[in-house]
């Protein structure tokens, strides 16, 4: 089956929900692992990467947490299109999508269990959910692990934990990570001090698309750097307060802007909604940061008839691949046609959506204040 | 503004590098920025970038402390890991373990493991510990003449031998 059947579409995949989905996108927890024996993938030659990975797939494709319908490939038969879907949608890393044969992918049919094969180490294995939900992506990894650890050996070391290529995940092996919809601390002008504040705990931000990556669409991604020296548990509570500070942070930002500038807010977003609507070229950067407004927009009241999992959908959809993928056509597409094409998707699929509807905040008896002139 | 290596492509690549005082600019287009190796900004930084400030230069002093040694097993040498700032495979971690502590101290919490341990591991270590429990008990015993409990730890200790 090929991925592009295997993969549950945009407008369901968007649908899903967790705690604190307004602000906390999704919750993942990753974990590295290397065969005792063989060399790691980023020095080992060709032959033995092969070992590693015949010696895998199938344990892995065999997991009871897979389940009876995984989707299991070798990186070499994926299109180039198709592994980029896959970075859209944060099942695999842009690292892995650049590998080809000798890596692989294993993807549970919920997209809840992603299992990366000779990535920069043998095993790279994640558990994702919807909202705020890293001990429960814990959970899942933990046991996936475990399962893993009855048939395979890993490198282990009694004082450095499991062996890792880069020192940087040495121990726990554990990569803990939430995406974080932030809109109201960056048109509060607070997220670079947010920014500070968490690196200083030991926590990395990041863009949309991982290290490296700008904040598109006022998305962030919050990691721990560390892990070696603490319990798995002990990271994944850390990085679990620290978020609910933020989430915290961003509601009192959001109110206050709707307090103090609700002009500014309802400018942004009212202005969103125009562009989205009525473009005829759109970049996909210029899409993300609108849709980041409308999502904020509804998230505040403003559109009451608009789910949020639709603007979530066109998130999606306004990424390359995505839209490359949606075209009737599926030739390749300049980016000059992809933004035309881009545009036309969005008008039509934005039509329906209702205006802004500020008077809604106030009849609602919503968070403005009477001070607040709209 | 022109590529400064070819003079005839765009240049679209701006890195600007600040190395002992000195700045370095350099203003190319996509296909002399590969050759070049300016593409990747993130491979000479990328130390830094992982492992915070300063990271870097311990990792070069790690490296130059590892002296010549490369790994008998997957023939990584000190060269390897200065470059990639990765080891080669798990018996690296012992041949380089000497230079390895003080970067693993400005990277972690601590250079000692306490996540979770493979079941295999976790039993070893837990019927280690208890057998050097029980031996202590049973010096105890002996010292003070109690030679009922001694008897009973003594055979506490065949139990757990067996066990393990």
């Amino acid at each position: 089956m090929s991925i592009l059947d295997f993969l549950i579409p945009p407008s369901e995949v968007s649908r899903r929900s967790g705690p604190h989905d307004k602000i906390v996108l999704s919750s993942r927890v990753r974990l590295a692992r290397n065969l005792r024996s063989i060399p790691f993938p980023s020095h080992s030659k060709k032959a033995d990467r092969l070992k590693a990975f015949e010696a895998l797939m199938p344990v892995v494709r065999g997991l009871g947490q897979m389940g009876p319908t995984a989707f299991s490939e070798s990186m070499d038969k994926l299109p180039a299109l198709e592994k980029q879907l896959l970075v859209e949608r944060h099942l695999i890393s842009r690292e892995h999508a650049a590998k080809n044969a000798g890596s692989g992918i294993v993807l549970n049919r919920e997209e809840t269990v992603c299992v990366m094969v000779n990535e920069e180490d043998h095993l790279r294995m994640q558990a994702l959910q919807p909202g705020l939900q890293l001990r429960q992506a814990w959970m899942i990894i933990d046991g996936v692990d475990s399962a893993l650890q009855e048939t395979i050996e890993f490198a282990f070391a009694e004082k450095y934990g499991f062996l890792t290529a880069c020192p940087t995940n040495l121990g726990t092996g554990i990569r803990v990570s939430a995406m974080l919809h932030l809109p109201g601390l960056v048109l509060a002008e607070q997220i670079n001090q947010i920014i500070q504040a968490v690196n200083k705990l030991g926590l990395a931000v990041r863009g949309l698309y991982g290290e490296g990556t700008e904040a598109l669409g006022n998305i962030f991604q919050v990691s721990n750097q560390m892990t070696l020296g603490e319990t798995e548990n002990d990271i994944v509570e850390r990085i679990n307060k620290v978020l609910l500070q933020i989430i915290e942070h961003e509601e009192n930002a959001r109110l206050a802007q709707l307090e103090k500038k609700p002009a500014v807010l309802l400018n942004h977003i009212g202005r969103a909604y125009g562009i989205l609507g009525n473009a005829w070229s759109i970049s996909s950067k210029e899409a993300l940061n609108l849709l980041s407004f409308m999502r904020l927009g509804i998230d505040i009241g403003l559109f009451r008839e608009t789910p949020k999992a639709l603007v979530d959908e066109l998130f999606l959809r306004s990424q390359p691949a995505h839209l490359q993928l949606a075209h009737p056509l599926r030739e390749k597409l300049g980016s000059d046609e992809r933004d035309l094409f881009r545009a036309e998707m969005l008008r039509e699929r934005t039509a329906g959506f209702p205006k802004p509807d500020a008077s809604s905040l106030r009849r609602g008896g919503g968070p403005v204040s009477d001070k607040g002139e709209i | 503004m022109r590529c400064q290596f070819c003079k005839t492509k765009d240049a679209t690549v701006h890195v600007t590098e600040i190395a002992d005082q000195k700045v370095k600019k350099v203003d190319a287009c996509a296909a002399c920025a590969k050759e070049k190796n300016y593409d990747d900004p993130t491979a000479f930084a990328l130390a830094d970038h992982l492992l915070g400030l300063g990271a870097s230069q311990k990792m070069e002093e790690a490296a130059e402390a590892l002296g010549t040694l490369s790994c008998s097993q997957c023939g990584y040498t000190q060269a390897d890991f200065k470059k990639s700032g990765r080891l080669g495979c798990a018996h690296c971690y012992e041949v380089f373990a000497e230079g390895l502590d003080s970067v693993l101290k400005t990277m972690h919490k601590d250079t000692q493991h306490r996540g979770k341990m493979p079941a295999g591991v976790q039993k070893t270590n837990q019927s280690v510990r208890i057998l050097e429990r029980l031996s202590k008990e049973l010096q105890k015993a002996i010292q003070k003449e109690d030679f009922e409990t001694a008897a009973r730890i003594r055979d506490e200790i065949k139990v757990a031998k067996v066990a393990s």
